[in-house]
């Protein structure tokens, strides 16, 4: 695939409230850059993020979808993202067995106080994606920006 | 065996175990069957049927007759019973109001295999000795009875009842039948290459919604695709996003509850192969949280409503096979 260097991709990063949203403040404080290509929704919980809100997100336009939530053991609501991970494993596996490239879609749990690993992450995600180009196997060809 | 069968469900009408009967009866042609109620004697004496185009799982259509007055017989193959069980763990069947009697499965015929032969025109099929023996308008036909077994049941995986108030015939074993072969197959294909498979298959979805009205699995009340809210609900696809969007969440609804039972692909007009789709997540299931078979019992936990702190992370995903 020929790799356009001015191809920046649109990245939606679900922030599970009590530690990565508070994470990716952190970086911001702490004056830690982040691409500016990563639009975060902040959700309660990981456990919150429905596989329609992921498909939705590639729909609307978005090149990768990540989802970020407090480590396991951690989570706000003791079980939650156990739950998230199951789900989110099997919602994966099933794009890639669809032929959706698997690149496009990640899990990170990132705790409050890990403003430089969201950056990382963030970071190294928007590479990847950049990488795979836009995303044109989940796209709605009616919301494609020209 | 119908005899018995008919027998058997006047007795029970007869003594007031039960005032409605859920069985078969036959359409427009022979192979035509389709599932129904009957509440006298007569009526099963006329109508009722079970031979080798009753496929139809019945269990479905007792979360509604269960919530009626009195109770309801219903006969189950093997396969149906897990269906059963799933939707009484569920709660959505009142296992006190149905009297399930068991009766062996298939294997059953698809008339469609049959037709694909070019024989036309069918006005009755037998089996004799395993070489069906095809009445005709234009005359008599055979074929090996093997080449007509339906889909669902030539990768049966079980032919042991696992609820039922009594048997009619023998019980059989669970079977370790290869229904993982074409999963399988399409995960060592390359990405590009799977797509291209489903986009070759989800494009022909018409989105008549049989799959997921059929579906034991699928009893919800108000169902997303009903939404109108939703943007999809009620229309054919206006997209390929909507497309995979319909059946990625088809399947994943279902993941851990679908018994593996074969409608879903046995009513679709399209004969697109939805099986696939359900297995991938019971292979994947099996894979990475243990075996399970849903509907083999009415207590153990779901595998998604269940977790463990050392569960695998979602980079499984990325980490195994071809890309
Ligand atoms: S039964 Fe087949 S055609 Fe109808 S909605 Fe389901 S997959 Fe589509
Ligand atoms: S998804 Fe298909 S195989 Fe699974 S329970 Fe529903 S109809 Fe049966
Ligand atoms: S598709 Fe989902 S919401 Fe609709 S009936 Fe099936 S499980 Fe329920
Ligand atoms: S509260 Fe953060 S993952 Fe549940």
């Amino acid at each position: 695939m020929q790799v356009n260097e001015n191809f920046e991709p649109v990245i939606v990063a679900f922030c599970c409230n009590w530690c990565s949203y508070a994470g990716a403040d952190l970086s911001g404080t702490n004056r830690l850059n982040y691409p500016a290509n990563v639009k975060i929704i902040r959700v309660p919980c990981s456990c919150r993020v429905n596989p329609m809100f992921i498909l939705r997100a590639f729909q609307r336009g978005a090149d990768g979808v990540i989802i970020c939530g407090c480590h396991p053991g951690d989570c706000h609501y003791t079980s939650g993202n156990y739950f998230t991970r199951r789900r989110i494993t099997l919602l994966y596996s099933m794009l890639d067995f669809l032929g959706i490239e698997r690149s496009r879609t990640r899990l990170e749990w990132v705790s409050a106080a890990e403003g430089a690993k969201f950056a990382a992450v963030m970071e190294q995600f928007v590479s990847d994606v950049k990488k795979l180009g836009p995303n044109r196997r989940l796209e709605d060809l009616r919301c494609r920006k020209q | 065996m119908q005899e018995a069968m008919i027998k058997r469900a006047a007795q029970l009408l007869a003594d007031g175990t039960v005032n409605r009967v859920m069985g078969w009866k036959r359409g427009e042609f022979v192979y035509d069957t389709t599932p129904a109620v009957f509440t006298t004697a007569d009526e099963l004496e006329k109508e009722f049927v079970c031979d080798d185009f009753t496929q139809a799982n019945l269990s479905k259509y007792l979360v509604k007759e269960s919530r009626k007055e009195g109770k309801i017989l219903a006969f189950l193959k093997p396969c149906d019973t897990y269906s059963f069980n799933q939707l009484v763990k569920e709660h959505r069947i009142i296992r006190e109001n149905v009297y399930v009697i068991g009766i062996p499965g298939g294997p059953k015929l698809d008339i469609e295999k049959i037709k694909a032969k070019g024989i036309t025109g069918i006005l009755s099929v037998e089996n004799e000795n395993y070489t069906l023996k095809i009445e005709t308008l234009y005359g008599t036909e055979t074929m090996p009875f093997y080449e007509a077994v339906s889909g669902k049941c030539s990768s049966c995986k079980s032919r042991k009842h696992v609820a039922y108030d009594e048997l009619i015939g023998e019980d059989g074993e669970v079977l370790e039948p290869n229904r993982f072969d074409m999963v399988e197959k399409l995960e060592n294909m390359t990405s590009q290459e799977r797509y291209d498979f489903w986009r070759g298959e989800l494009s022909k979805c018409i989105r008549c919604n049989a799959c997921r009205n059929v579906c034991p699995a699928c009893t919800c009340e108000n169902c997303v695709f009903d939404n109108p809210k939703s943007g999809i609900d009620q229309k054919a696809a206006a997209d390929s996003f909507e497309e995979n969007m319909f059946h990625i969440i088809r399947a994943f609804h279902v993941a851990g509850r679908c018994t593996d039972c074969g409608e879903c692909s046995r009513v679709c007009p399209q004969n697109i192969p939805l099986h696939l789709l359900n297995r991938k997540f019971i292979k994947d299931i099996n894979e990475l949280y243990g075996e399970y078979q849903a509907g083999a019992d009415t207590t153990s936990k779901a595998p998604l409503n269940d977790y463990r702190a050392d569960d695998c992370e979602p980079s499984v995903v990325h980490e195994r096979g071809v890309e």
